[in-house]
């Protein structure tokens, strides 16, 4: 019975590791393949989040059940992360890369930009 | 709404108290009787029952979580796209929320949802600037912000 038990927890574990490994490989890969700052923020916070967050869950599982160890660590790095990553440091990078003049990219060429626009009739 | 966390706590301590048992356990009993003793008494007591937003913001946070969810598979599936066939821009989406708290809130939930990525501010604090993956469905993003996380955002602040 507890065989069982065990199996599980190990296959729920490796589901969320994997998960969580897979999610960040898409981030990266979104890196690559997206054309400008503002898409390439957009795979680079956000699916890199839910990875981190796989990945550590994965850890929590492992550490309490192997070793016994409940570790509020990993707790708060997972809080921290939903917390920063995603919300506050693409909205940073996004507002410097825009303050700094880079313009979105479009397929078609013409640029859809409402921010720049309000700024040029404020002037 | 501090005056009624301020009552329940002191009923929690007192059964502590009563009980003579000073145990996390018996403080957790305390606080349960003294929620219920504020919920049956709501009529009484200045301001809504307070347990009331904190279930409303127990709300919010499963949003935050659900559109984070979304949003990351929305997000591979963009990856994994052989073709990059979407149109990415910036638009301007007028906000009623006021307060600098509420933004900040309603920008990070913006932040999370699939395809969005707020990157300004106006001065003013009515508009909010977004990013979005794919700009022709600008207007059913708007109406999903202004439905769901405005009315969200506004049920626990005010």
């Amino acid at each position: 019975m507890s065989e069982t038990i065990d199996l599980v927890r190990d296959i729920i574990i490796i589901l969320l590791l994997l998960s969580g490994t897979f999610f960040i490989l898409s981030a990266s890969i979104g890196v690559i393949r997206f054309p400008d700052v503002y898409t390439r923020l957009h795979a680079a916070t956000k699916a890199s989040t839910l990875g981190i967050s796989g990945i550590m869950i994965g850890a929590f599982i492992f550490l309490y059940a192997e070793k016994g160890i409940i570790s509020g660590k990993l707790i708060l790095g997972i809080i921290f992360i939903l917390l920063t990553a995603p919300p506050l440091s693409a909205h940073m990078i996004g507002r410097a890369a825009h303050s700094s003049g880079i313009k979105p990219w479009a397929a078609d060429g013409k640029t859809r930009d409402a921010y720049a626009d309000s700024i040029e009739k404020n002037k | 709404m501090s005056l009624q966390i301020i009552i329940n706590l002191v009923v929690a301590i007192m059964w502590m108290f009563l009980a003579e048992t000073y145990s996390v356990v018996s403080f957790l009993k305390g606080f349960i009787i003294g929620a219920l003793l504020l919920f049956l008494l709501r009529r009484f007591i200045p301001d809504a029952f307070y347990l009331n937003r904190l279930w409303k913001m127990i709300k919010l946070m499963f949003l935050f979580i659900k559109e984070l969810f979304l949003s990351n598979i929305d997000i591979v599936m963009w990856v994994y796209k052989p073709r990059k066939d979407f149109q990415p821009g910036i638009f301007a989406l007028p906000i009623e929320l006021k307060s600098n708290w509420e933004i900040t809130m309603l920008t990070s939930l913006i932040s999370l949802t699939p395809g969005t990525l707020s990157v300004a501010v106006s001065e003013n604090n009515e508009v909010i600037y977004i990013h979005a993956m794919n700009i022709d469905d600008t207007e059913t993003a708007i109406e999903s912000i202004k439905m769901s996380f405005e009315k969200a955002i506004m049920e626990v602040t005010r």
